[in-house]
């Protein structure tokens, strides 16, 4: 341990949106901070394969779906033509801006950065292995373990062929081609398809599950899955992939049960099952801390792992596997080493689907009530009531609010269309504030904006509101 | 099958109380434990809990109600599994708390949580498995920070916002009451199986009975008591109520000693201020009383009661010894209602009749004394004539030490000794 005077030594292993604010916060509070990844910059999954390159591709599938539902409105393009180059080279140059910008941020703040792969050797002391083979050593008082998750994989797809992807092959977008099969129908999955089928191919979805976006509420998925059914060629639920093939220029997938018109025959295959935990080869053994059957590493409220000199967050220390969750949990560690009472306590972790239209929800949803038998009412507002909905020719969102009925207390918020992700903030806050479905509805909200919509839901929740007239309540 | 909800009994002589609003309308499904009404007594407010589960058919109150105690609320349509355990009943109602501390709950106690230092604990889950689990903490997040940098699990406050919204004020109580709650359960220890020693019985603590345990409990555990014992001379005190005993029986009432301690104990007070004191401990203030109510300790059937004789320093003593003898009756019967419980600065128990000598009363908090008498007995005492048989009276003086020293609280004892010794200017009359 560092002596009296001294500063505390911090080790942060993982740059990504986890461990990078862990680290500056912790050379904000006056600590010595290691920072150590792989990377050359910090950025993570988040910055270099996953959040940022996603988004910004999706923002160019919303480019070219925006310019062929603009006939709508009386306005004709001709179809678009794709510089595949043009655009991986934006892309690219989006995520090199960041991550260069994320440097620049840990040199001005003096966090000394290791690039290399981290090793437990005790409880108080790592070696890093660098790109080239070189071996350091890092003592620490304390260390913040952030490595968080990569896509999983599943052994009926364990084929190794430049045609099947994951996320991060998916999105290094290498060609458009012209069938795509993507497994899995959560987040990932239906974010990648959405921008391949913009970009021209031909996209199926296979899910194993009866429903796309397992355990969100359903009303919020049927309104995506409606449109989705018009982007993708085809989503088939209940059905699971049984093999994989290479078949001449393409892959012949068997799934089950076989579906009459699937062809079978697909250019590429994208693998969006899920995602894990990276706590192996972490020399986690030399410690006391420990991991759950699941690759989680096992923490309390302040993310402290069984080893007291040892903090784990973000993917690595468990569900909901977010970025900004990660963001959250880095402060709390980081506060509890600095001698503060943190915990790590939210009341609603938002999370986003960044389709088209997006899925976003935060708090309590409807699935989880019914499961775990909390008894709520529900107030949905459909935007097809929605003034602003209306000119943006896109009337098929909704709104939704989860309340305890008793306290009139708004437990958690659901919407889908378009601008959902940033809608959802003013959820977060009134779940996290303890807002009552009174006070949303008596906030003015700018007109006319999809914001209404959240001051609308409270008025059906009353009764009351102006624009959609739903049963009066009992 | 249908059940009648009562008002269930609310505490000690608490008879109605009104209906601030029902929490329920008919159709409502129910559970055990769901608040159904809120009321309002003079001492708190309080959420009625449902004794069993099921579907309300019928409610009979309205806002703006009063309520008698056993009066039907609302008729439930009774589920299976909730069938009504009318022998439990009585005691699932929970007593309020006594005055004093503000806004109480019927709810049923938070259950202890694990120390901060627990260990490691699986990630969370991301369906919690009951309700209170589920639902996060009313609470913005500055106040659940605050609440963890004192040391206030806040899953433990009650909120006083809209629909029970938790604010810093509502932390700040709630510390404030764990700063001055006695042992608790999770301190108390654990009984040994006493049937291994012998047979045992055992019986329900009555709502009194908790009451009792629960207020002087916390006043021995928080109040740093010094008792002092002394002896007054009551010889002249006793002739003189044997004189003027007929006056109090035609009034109605019985001349006791009691009631004689109990106007010089208002004349002590006067002389003393800082014995007419109550201690706010958050403020750190003294609170001096310019009213002079006494309260009496009665023994009953049901347990202890202190019904108060108010503005003592403007009655005579036969007036007090009549209120005296109503208040006993009263207190017998059970009949006392809440303002004749409140509001005493001092309390007198007097414990003479069963013969007890010195002992080491507990004040009734926030009182910051009480005294004892023990039974007056023939004493041979040297006079100016030599011996001679006087009645002598023991005296108990407990006093709270953080707002009285010991040396005033010595001043304060002999002040009532010397005023008892010499009772010619008591006003019997007048």
């Amino acid at each position: 341990m560092s002596q009296a005077g001294e500063k505390l030594r911090i080790a942060v292993i993982g740059a990504g949106p986890g461990g990078y604010p862990a680290a500056f916060h912790a050379a904000d509070l006056g600590m010595d901070v290691t920072l150590i990844d792989p990377e050359p910059n910090p950025g993570g999954v988040c910055l270099y394969r996953g959040c940022i390159p996603s988004k910004a591709l999706l923002h160019a599938a919303g480019v070219i779906r925006e310019s062929e539902r603009a006939a709508e409105l009386g306005i004709r393009f001709p179809p678009p033509e794709v510089d595949l180059e043009g655009l991986r080279g934006w892309k690219d140059k989006t995520v090199r801006q960041l991550t260069g910008g994320l440097g620049m941020l840990r040199d001005r703040r003096k966090v000394d950065y290791v690039q290399g792969w981290a090793r437990f050797l005790d409880a108080h002391a790592l070696e890093v292995t660098g790109p080239g083979g070189d071996e350091v050593r890092v003592e620490f008082d304390y260390a913040i373990v952030a490595t968080g998750s990569r896509p999983a994989t599943v052994p009926a797809l364990d084929l190794d062929s430049p045609r099947v992807m994951d996320s991060t092959e998916a999105l290094a977008l290498n060609d458009v081609p012209t069938s795509l099969l993507v497994v899995g129908g959560g987040y990932i999955g239906l974010e990648l398809g959405t921008v391949y089928a913009a970009l021209g191919t031909s996209v199926t979805v296979v899910e194993m599950t009866s429903g796309l976006l397992p355990g969100v509420d359903r009303d919020l998925v049927d309104v995506l899955q409606r449109r989705l059914e018009g982007d993708l060629d085809r989503i088939l639920l209940d059905t699971k992939v049984v093999d994989i093939a290479e078949s001449g220029a393409g892959l012949r997938v068997e799934l089950s049960p076989q579906s009459d018109e699937s062809g079978g025959e697909y250019e590429k295959v994208l693998v969006s099952v899920g995602r894990r935990p990276n706590s192996e080869n972490l020399g986690l053994e030399s410690t006391d801390a420990e991991v759950s059957d699941q690759g989680f590493i096992l923490t309390d409220s302040q993310r402290r792992t069984g080893e007291p000199s040892i903090f784990a967050i973000g993917d690595v220390a468990g569900e909901p596997m977010l970025a900004h969750k990660a963001t959250g949990e880095a402060r709390v560690a980081v506060d509890a080493i600095a001698g503060h009472p943190s915990a790590f306590d939210p009341s609603a972790v938002p999370a986003v689907v960044f389709t088209d239209p997006e899925i976003a929800w935060c708090g309590l949803t409807e699935t989880e009530a019914d499961k775990a038998n909390v008894r709520v009412e529900v107030a949905t507002y459909p935007w097809v009531a929605s003034g602003r909905a209306a000119t943006l020719s896109r009337r098929d969102g909704l709104t939704k609010l989860i309340v305890q009925p008793r306290t009139e207390r708004i437990l958690g918020m659901g919407i889908v269309g378009p601008g959902a992700g940033e809608l959802i903030a003013e959820g977060v806050l009134a779940v996290e504030m303890g807002a009552r479905v009174k006070d949303l509805e008596l906030t003015i909200h700018p007109h006319p904006t999809l914001s209404e919509s959240l001051m609308e839901s409270a008025g059906v929740f009353f009764g009351v509101s102006p624009h959609y007239i739903a049963r009066r309540r009992g | 099958m249908t059940t009648d909800i009562k008002l269930p009994e609310l505490g000690e002589n608490i008879e109605e109380a009104d209906v601030l609003s029902v929490l329920v309308s008919e159709g409502d499904q129910v559970f055990k434990d769901d608040p159904i009404i809120e009321i309002e007594t003079e001492k708190a407010t309080i959420e009625v809990p449902s004794f069993l589960e099921g579907t309300v058919s019928r409610v009979a109150v309205s806002a703006g109600d009063t309520v008698e105690v056993g009066q039907v609320i609302l008729t439930l349509d009774a589920s299976e599994d909730g069938e009504p355990q009318a022998s439990t009943r009585e005691e699932e109602s929970r007593p309020a708390e006594p005055a004093g501390r503000g806004v109480t709950t019927a709810e049923p106690p938070p259950e202890v949580t694990a120390p901060a230092s627990s260990p490691p604990i699986a990630p969370p889950p991301h369906i919690p498995a009951s309700e209170e689990g589920a639902l996060p903490v009313f609470a913005s997040p500055s106040t659940r920070t605050f609440a963890r940098e004192i040391g206030v699990d806040v899953r433990q406050v009650r909120g006083s916002g809209p629909g029970g919204r938790i604010s810093d004020e509502d932390v700040k109580l709630h510390s404030r009451t764990l700063a001055f709650a006695g042992p608790t359960a999770e301190t108390v220890r654990p009984l040994p199986d006493f049937s291994e020693f012998g047979p045992i019985e055992r019986i329900p603590m009555s709502r009194v009975r908790r009451t009792i345990a629960e207020h002087v409990g916390q006043a021995a555990s928080t109040i740093p008591h010094v008792t002092l014992f002394e002896s007054a001379d009551v010889t002249e005190v006793e002739e003189m109520r044997s004189r003027n005993k007929s006056k109090s029986e035609a009034a109605g009432g019985k001349l006791t000693i009691t009631a004689i301690v109990i106007k010089v104990v208002a004349g002590a007070l006067e002389a003393f201020p800082m014995v007419n004191a109550s201690l706010d401990a958050k403020r750190r203030e003294i609170v001096l009383k310019r009213y002079f109510h006494v309260g009496v300790a009665a023994d009953t059937d049901r347990g202890l009661v202190v019904p108060v004789i108010r503005d003592v320093d403007r009655k005579n003593i036969i007036d007090i010894s009549v209120e005296l003898t109503k208040l006993a009756a009263k207190a017998r019967s059970g009949k006392l209602s809440l303002g004749e419980l409140q509001g005493g600065n001092i309390a007198v128990t007097n414990l003479g009749g069963l013969g007890t000598g010195h002992f080491t009363p507990i004040i009734n908090a926030p009182d910051v004394a009480i005294l004892g008498v023990g039974r007056a007995e023939l004493r041979p005492v040297y006079g100016e004539s030599g011996l001679e048989p006087r009645l002598i009276a023991p005296l108990s003086l407990s006093f709270d030490h953080r707002v009285i020293d010991g040396a005033d609280g010595a001043r304060f004892l002999h002040w009532i000794v010397d005023a008892l010794g010499k009772p010619q200017p008591l006003a019997f009359e007048g």
